[in-house]
């Protein structure tokens, strides 16, 4: 399926983040977007109610990030595409929604564009701290998946692979960036509507009588029906049965969860992206994503000045965690670095995986502005000792 | 590769400065550009800055760490930036609001853009007059480019006004060139 053009502003931009990001939405076929302006996120919300009234979408702000967060759901079992955005605080309100919308396996995109926390930190200022809370944010067992981009260009690619994540596997997808990478202009090439391409819901089009909500195919995705399309069915956050009723087993829970967490599991291979580089014969190898990633690499251009083998992974697709890569560079290297505006999350992922076979190093930052390139470099040396 | 910090008041244009040479860089000149700006309480009315860097090659790194072309339109955003500025640097300023203090190898260009803007009739084009002298006295950006990159970047009702805010300025800065 091809991109609808109305939404397609199609030429060579000159856009921040947080306005390629919007542009990525109403790309991808976003006609529904409910949100709470907040700090650095604004911008994608501002831009997304300036562009809808031109390609028929409808935009509401909400009176809080929890009606935002339960709005897209509603609106996407109306067959819309459908996503908010918001920060840390906002993102902290919708953890519950995002494990209803997992239950109800239903397509839509959240963003975050993470600036310092806890709390309401740093509003104006860049965070990566939100990366454990989008894996594990909401109660109960559940696979998620969540991108990082590092430039404009990739807050509007992304995006549009957000929404096609989403629709394929109908689960909720986080596109998880920064300030820096949302508030930083560069040039953003928007392709025609004809190049895009896009994950087409999957609808179910039987007999109405025998249609059963959450009885998957043989992929473990169930295909929807669009509420007010005369099919007569029930969704609820209770673990349910394939009529989506309420059924309070051990039995049916087992049945329910295990398959939301092994739809995204078994495809985790389909789902992984990273770019690598230079990692065969590293004597130390790089972990990071979005904005610290180019930072890094800074860092890494010095060291291999100074005659230090290094590779680099950075990871686009964080959630699901490429664990195999991990474990395999961590084989043939002798340290792993994970630099991230944090003080050791997705670190802690590199350490699991690694599971001893090199040493696994962070360069901690607490956010409020990007790593100090010599911080890094010092780091590289530090592991070679 | 350039770094350039475009400075002065919040309402100067000050963010749309660094906007329109980053956008005529990178679409029109060929070439790539990063602009980051300060987001604060600075609105309206205190030190405001945007940076660029200007490039060949895919920028990695996106921050400027010594700028070595400072514009300054404002005497509070000169001195909070001045400091940073490459030993054999650049300075670009408007002489009627910032009075500087002349390091030895420093490369200084002044204009009185905001003068300019009154007499053409606003003087909140004045960073648009800066602009043309910008264009003009540094390597940055093709006159063409920017020539390109000022329509769409700037109010549709007040467009000619701003070209014209911008040939003054280029053309003073032809102008002092050829008299140094």
């Amino acid at each position: 399926m091809k991109a609808d053009p109305r939404g397609v502003l199609t030429g060579a931009h000159y856009l921040d983040g947080d306005h390629a990001c919007a542009e990525g939405a109403l790309a991808a076929g976003c006609r529904f977007f409910a949100g709470y302006p907040i700090t650095p996120s604004t911008e994608v919300a501002e831009r997304i109610a300036a562009r809808f009234p031109e390609c028929g979408g409808v935009f509401i702000q909400m009176e809080d990030e929890l009606a935002s967060s339960i709005a897209i759901i509603g609106a996407a079992w109306t067959g819309k595409k459908s996503m908010t955005v918001t920060s840390g605080p906002g993102f902290s309100l919708m953890q519950e929604h995002i494990g209803l919308a997992v239950m109800l396996e239903t397509p839509c995109v959240l963003v975050n564009v993470q600036r310092g926390g806890p709390s309401t930190g740093l509003p104006t200022l860049p965070g990566q701290a939100d990366m454990m809370q989008a894996r594990w944010g909401s109660h109960g067992d559940y696979e998620i998946i969540a991108l990082a981009p590092n430039s404009p260009q990739e807050c509007f690619d992304f995006t549009i692979d957000c929404f096609n994540l989403s629709e394929k596997y109908r689960i909720p997808v986080l596109l998880m960036t920064d300030e820096c990478v949302g508030h930083m202009t560069e040039r953003v090439i928007i392709p025609q509507a004809e190049e895009i391409d896009l994950v087409e819901r999957k609808y179910y089009h039987g007999d109405k009588s025998k249609y059963l909500p959450f009885k998957p195919d043989k992929d473990m995705i169930p295909p929807m029906v669009k509420a007010g399309d005369g099919y007569r069915f029930h969704v609820t956050g209770l673990t349910h049965d394939e009529r989506g009723y309420p059924v309070m087993s051990w039995q049916c829970q087992e049945v329910l969860v295990r398959r939301l967490v092994e739809k995204i599991k078994n495809n985790a291979d389909e789902i992984y992206r990273y770019e690598e580089e230079n990692t065969d014969n590293a004597d130390v190898v790089i972990v990071s994503y979005g904005i610290s990633s180019r930072v890094a690499s800074r860092a890494i251009d010095l060291a291999r000045k100074q005659g230090v083998k290094v590779g680099f992974i950075r990871l686009i697709v964080v959630w699901p965690f490429p664990e195999k890569k991990i474990a395999e560079l961590a084989a043939k290297t002798k340290a792993l670095i994970t630099v991230e505006m944090n003080y050791g999350q997705i670190a802690l992922e590199v350490e699991r995986c690694a599971h001893g076979k090199c040493k696994t190093l962070l360069v901690p930052h607490g956010g409020g502005w990007v790593h100090d390139p010599q911080d890094i470099l010092a780091k590289i040396k530090e592991a070679l000792q | 590769m350039h770094e350039i910090r475009f400075s002065g008041l919040g309402g100067q244009g000050i963010i749309r400065s660094g906007f329109i040479v980053g956008r005529a860089c990178s679409i029109y000149d060929n070439k790539y550009a990063t602009m980051t700006q300060s987001f604060g309480p600075e609105a309206r009315g205190s030190a405001c800055s945007s940076q660029l860097v200007v490039s060949e090659e895919k920028i990695l790194y996106p921050y400027i760490t010594q700028p070595h072309i400072l514009v300054s339109m404002s005497r509070e955003a000169y001195e909070k930036y001045e400091p940073e500025l490459q030993e054999d640097g650049t300075l670009v300023i408007d002489e009627d609001l910032v009075s500087p203090v002349l390091r030895a190898q420093i490369r200084i260009f002044k204009i009185p853009a905001t003068r300019f803007a009154e007499e053409l009739g606003n003087r909140i084009i004045a960073n648009l007059v800066m602009l043309g002298f910008f264009t003009a006295v540094t390597n940055v950006v093709s006159y063409e480019a920017m020539k390109k990159a000022i329509p769409g970047s700037v109010p549709d009702r007040a467009l000619a006004l701003n070209m014209k805010g911008f040939e003054r300025g280029y053309a003073y800065g032809r102008e002092q060139l050829k008299q140094q």
